[in-house]
């Protein structure tokens, strides 16, 4: 059959619900979520990519451009933070990171 | 069902595979490699739908730089595997539950709404040379787009001395001076004057302590 | 013809004690850094209150002579909505003879407290007291609004208060000012009650606006009662005059304000203060005359003051004590008087009833210093040897009292007697029968203490609370009772002649003439009574010789010959009474258990709803409920809500997620 833009929005939807699950599922381990964080951004790239196809319309794939540039920061300074976390824990687990508990 | 279906299908399919293995796997370095193989998915899939530029962005940037970075770090951290698989049987249902509900949500709304089957023509800009997804995306981000083209690069900078700042140690065996400290400092707290007589009267020495009982063996035995 | 008094003379009158009291007050004590001394402080304000007398006087003779009068406005104070505040002045005969009586016997206290204060260490800051309350009861009397009349009544119940306290180490002296302060208190709430309704049914506080419209008052009813409104006004009004005239049961303080020295006793407790009440009440007349209700509680209310605080006198030890209850009772035949309608008379009974009282406490005060600052009667005697002026004075002063023909009370009694009987209202029965029994009472006790105090023998070597030593300069006299310096007895002398004399001449102006004809307005179709008097009288003379056949002067006979008997010929025998009637003895002893009611049923159950008020409602409900009960709730509410912050990463995106979809599900529902 041929493919509709519903098909390419539904993949990104699986890969959305998918990269929730990993931020449940990955309770130990700080550096999947933050990887789970990406698939959410891919899935989200997805969409735009998609819409800009079937619309005629360059500016999803612009919107895309910057969702990258924000993604690669946010996952450099994630990961610095993720080290100096590290650097004074010891440790990764997510499930021992609560001082901000209130 | 022609070429492009079925190729976006084993796409879809690999990708959602890799995508799985990413949050199931138990090594972090599988994991990063899933992701890599997950962007390289979905790089192609983009090029399906002809956005070449952003397909190749995604792997040079994506898989070059982000996902190195994340095995750098993995690498770095030294991080006890087996500990951390607890607890994963305990929520998986909870989890799928939810993934399952967003998803048929998510589709509701998205199968329902969007039934676009053929892609409406781009604009076709009256340039010399070809036509390309390059160009195209350049013209654009040098027109409409240079603020925000500016914005991001300031975040790239942000984003920079953030990681840099954030992570830096001294060595604390360096004796360099803060130049701050130094033009801080008062002579109230360095000096203090204190007055005193040039000279003293001597004390008087302690009297020895009186031995009445061995004071007479004692005076034998001193000469 | 009839001219218009000139304002700055009356200002000046008023005016002339407060400068000297400001002055006294400021430099002559701590207060001011003690610049002044005694000669000059007591100079500057007798200068003052005598300035003011003359004044008074001059006005006095203006208003008689040349009918002159003065009603208007000296300065607009505020103006609320329609509401006007003022100070201004009305003279008329009432307001002359009253600024006269309160200037005289000012003077002469004055003048008598520099005798008597001799030796305290407060003498300035009492001259400062007495001459702030010349100003105070002038403003009061000169008044031509409800506004300054009050100021002038609160402003001589501080004075009261501050002069009653004014040997404030005294714990019995302190307890008494409260006393006095408190109970005018209950009284001053009637009365402003009664302004208030007069203001919310006038719209003003002037006195001739008020009985212009006092009409239209009388047809109205109080809303949501059955009672005429003129009736509640007056009944509020009273009860202001109640509290300050001390009337049963707002009497209580008068007693225990003899603490204060005897001076103000003679001012404030007999002269001037205490007939605020009346003045006040006889000021109202055009409104009070309205209401019959009203006099029938008036008359009540001064029948029974009259009579039984008349046998409250006839037991007391201390002399002020036993003259204080004889201003009572005499304070209780004003009002009777006011009952029947026979304003004038009342007034009349007031000014001699100042002079006389006066002179009473101001003899009793001599006797005191006399006998080196012993009051108990039980212990002097024998006195009229050592101290003849005073005794003199003291005898007439008693004979004014009781009403023996040709003094000046019995006029006024007398009138009083006849008038309530002529009155046609319910209660004047029972009021008749009450003053005719007081006027045995009177002068049975007036005589018992003349007896004990002047005659018999000598008994004040026998006290057994004598202080010997202390506050003493008499040089040999220190055993002997002496007369008093010239500064005491002159006063005694100069309120003796009014005492004697005054009656006689002004009997027929002021009660049957016009000297009180705008002032004092009588319904005399509704209230015969000064009607049917003027018809009896026929002059003063004829008043005398009438009198022998009338039942009060034989009373009054056998009051004296009952006191002669029981104190002078058969001194055993008045013990012997009391034990045999113990029961009614006791009574009169606790003053009928209304000071026990007062402190322990009032005064106690006040301080209980204070003490539940302030651990139930503010530490229990306010501070608990409240005020610690609104952070306990918040910190309640803040543990539960604390749950929400895990601290775990993983809650917190699940949270988003639950948003997201919540937010999901309701556009998939409204689509």
């Amino acid at each position: 059959m041929t493919l509709t833009l519903g098909h390419f929005l539904s993949l990104g939807a699986i890969l959305f619900a998918l990269s929730v699950i990993g931020i449940f599922l990955n309770r130990k381990n700080l550096i999947v979520l933050l990887m789970a964080i990406e698939l959410m951004l891919l899935a989200v790239n997805m969409n735009f990519v998609a819409f800009s196809y079937y619309l005629g319309d360059m500016r999803g794939q612009i919107f895309v451009f910057f969702i990258l540039t924000v993604a690669a920061a946010e996952s450099a300074i994630g990961l610095a933070i993720l080290v100096q976390l590290f650097r004074n824990k010891s440790s990764i687990n997510v499930d021992e990171l609560n001082s901000l508990k209130g | 069902m022609d070429v492009k279906a079925g190729l976006f299908y084993v796409f879809a399919a690999l990708l959602l595979f890799a995508a799985l293995r990413v949050v199931t796997a138990r090594n972090p370095v599988h994991a990063a490699l899933y992701l890599v193989w997950t962007f390289i998915q979905a790089a192609m899939i983009w090029l399906l739908l002809q956005a070449e530029f952003l397909a190749m962005v995604l792997v040079l940037v994506y898989v070059g730089a982000v996902m190195v970075l994340f095995l750098f770090v993995v690498m770095m951290l030294d991080i006890d595997f087996d500990a951390m698989r607890l607890g994963f049987r305990r929520h998986l249902p909870w989890a799928g539950l939810i993934g399952v509900v967003v998803t048929l949500q998510m589709a509701a709304v998205l199968m329902g709404g969007f039934r676009m089957t053929e892609p409406k023509a781009m604009a076709v800009l009256p340039l010399a040379g070809e036509a390309s997804n390059t160009r195209d995306l350049g013209v654009l981000l040098y027109s409409e787009y240079v603020l925000p083209v500016q914005i991001a690069a300031v975040i790239l900078l942000v984003a920079i001395v953030a990681a840099i700042a954030l992570t830096l140690r001294e060595r604390k065996d360096t004796k360099h001076i803060g130049a701050d400290a130094q033009v801080r400092v008062k002579s109230r707290d360095r000096m203090r004057v204190v007055q005193m007589a040039a000279t003293q009267p001597a004390q008087e020495p302690a009297p020895p302590p009186a031995e009445p009982a061995a004071g007479a063996p004692a005076a034998e035995r001193k000469p | 013809m009839s001219q218009t008094l000139s304002a700055s003379t009356l200002l000046a009158a008023a005016l002339a004690p407060l400068v000297g009291a400001i002055v006294a007050g400021v430099f002559g004590t701590a207060f001011g850094g003690n610049r002044i001394g005694r000669r000059v402080c007591h100079s500057l304000t007798i200068a003052g209150v005598a300035l003011s007398f003359v004044l008074s006087v001059s006005v006095l003779w203006d208003v008689v002579m040349h009918g002159a009068r003065f009603n208007d406005t000296l300065y607009h104070w505020m103006q609320v909505g329609g509401l006007k505040m003022e100070i201004g002045f009305m003279v008329d005969g009432l307001t002359a003879m009253m600024m006269c009586v309160v200037t005289f016997v000012s003077l002469m206290v004055h003048l008598y407290t520099i005798g008597y204060m001799h030796d305290d260490a407060g003498y300035n800051r009492f001259f400062a007291y007495i001459s702030l309350f010349t100003f105070s009861m002038l403003m009061l009397v000169m008044s031509n609004n409800l506004l300054q009349l009050f100021f002038g009544w609160e402003a001589v119940g501080l004075v009261s208060y501050l002069l009653i306290g004014f040997w404030f180490n005294k714990p019995t002296a302190i307890f008494a000012n409260m006393k006095a302060f408190l109970v005018n208190r209950v009284g001053d709430f009637g009365f402003i009650l009664g302004i208030g309704l007069i203001v919310a049914y006038t719209g003003t506080l002037n006195y001739t606006e008020v009985f212009a419209l006092s009409g239209e008052l009388a047809k109205q009813g109080l809303p949501g009662t059955d009672w005429m409104l003129i009736t509640v006004i007056c009944i509020c009004l009273f009860i202001g005059a109640m509290g300050k005239s001390a009337q049963f049961p707002l009497h209580v303080w008068l007693p225990d304000s003899m603490e204060g020295p005897t001076p103000i006793s003679a001012l404030i407790h007999a002269a001037t203060m205490v007939t605020a009440g009346i003045f006040m009440v006889a000021r109202m007349s055009p409104l009070f005359e309205l209401s019959d209700t009203a006099l029938n509680f008036v008359l009540v209310i001064g029948a029974i003051t009259a009579l039984f605080m008349g046998f409250l006198g006839i037991i007391q030890n201390d002399i002020k004590r036993v003259v204080a209850y004889s201003t009572l009772s005499q304070l209780g035949y004003m009002t009777v008087a006011l009952g029947a309608s026979a304003y004038s008379v009342a007034v009349f009974h007031l000014m001699t009833h100042a002079f006389f009282k006066a002179l009473l406490f101001l003899a009793a005060g001599s006797v005191i210093m006399g006998v080196h600052h012993n009051q108990d009667i039980r212990w002097m005697g024998g006195l009229r040897k050592y101290m003849p002026i005073t005794w003199i004075t003291a005898l007439l002063g008693s004979l004014a009292l009781i009403g023996t023909p040709l003094f000046s009370g019995f006029y006024s009694k007398d009138s009083i007697i006849e008038a309530v009987h002529f009155s046609t209202l319910p209660a004047a029965g029972f009021a008749h029968f009450a003053v005719l029994a007081g006027v045995f009472v009177t002068a049975f006790y007036s005589f018992r203490m003349y007896f004990l105090v002047f005659h018999g023998k000598e008994r004040f070597d026998q006290n057994p609370d004598a202080h010997h030593g202390d506050h003493h300069g008499h040089g040999d006299h220190d055993a002997q009772p002496h007369e008093s310096p010239w500064v005491v007895t002159v006063p005694l002398v100069l309120l003796a002649i009014p005492s004697v004399l005054i009656g006689y001449f002004t009997i027929g102006p002021l009660l049957f003439g016009d000297f009180f004809k705008d002032a004092i307005i009588v319904d005399a179709a509704a209230h015969p009574a000064m009607t049917q008097l003027a018809g009896i009288f026929h002059g003063p003379m004829a008043m005398v010789i009438h009198a022998f056949s009338t039942a009060p002067f034989w009373l009054a006979l056998a009051g004296v010959v009952a006191a002669y008997y029981m104190y002078m010929v058969n001194p055993a025998l008045p013990a012997a009474i009391k034990r045999g009637a113990m029961p009614l003895y006791t009574l009169l002893e606790n003053k009928y258990y209304l000071d026990w009611f007062n402190e322990n049923v009032l005064a106690r159950a006040t301080r209980g709803l204070g003490t539940a008020l302030w651990k139930g409602g503010d530490q229990r409900l306010i501070d608990g409920l409240l005020v610690n009960g609104s952070w306990k709730m918040v910190g309640w509410v803040a543990s539960i809500v604390r749950r929400l912050q895990s601290g775990f990463l993983y809650h917190y995106a699940l949270s988003m997620i639950l948003g997201v979809f919540v937010l999901m599900t309701y556009f998939v529902w409204r689509s």
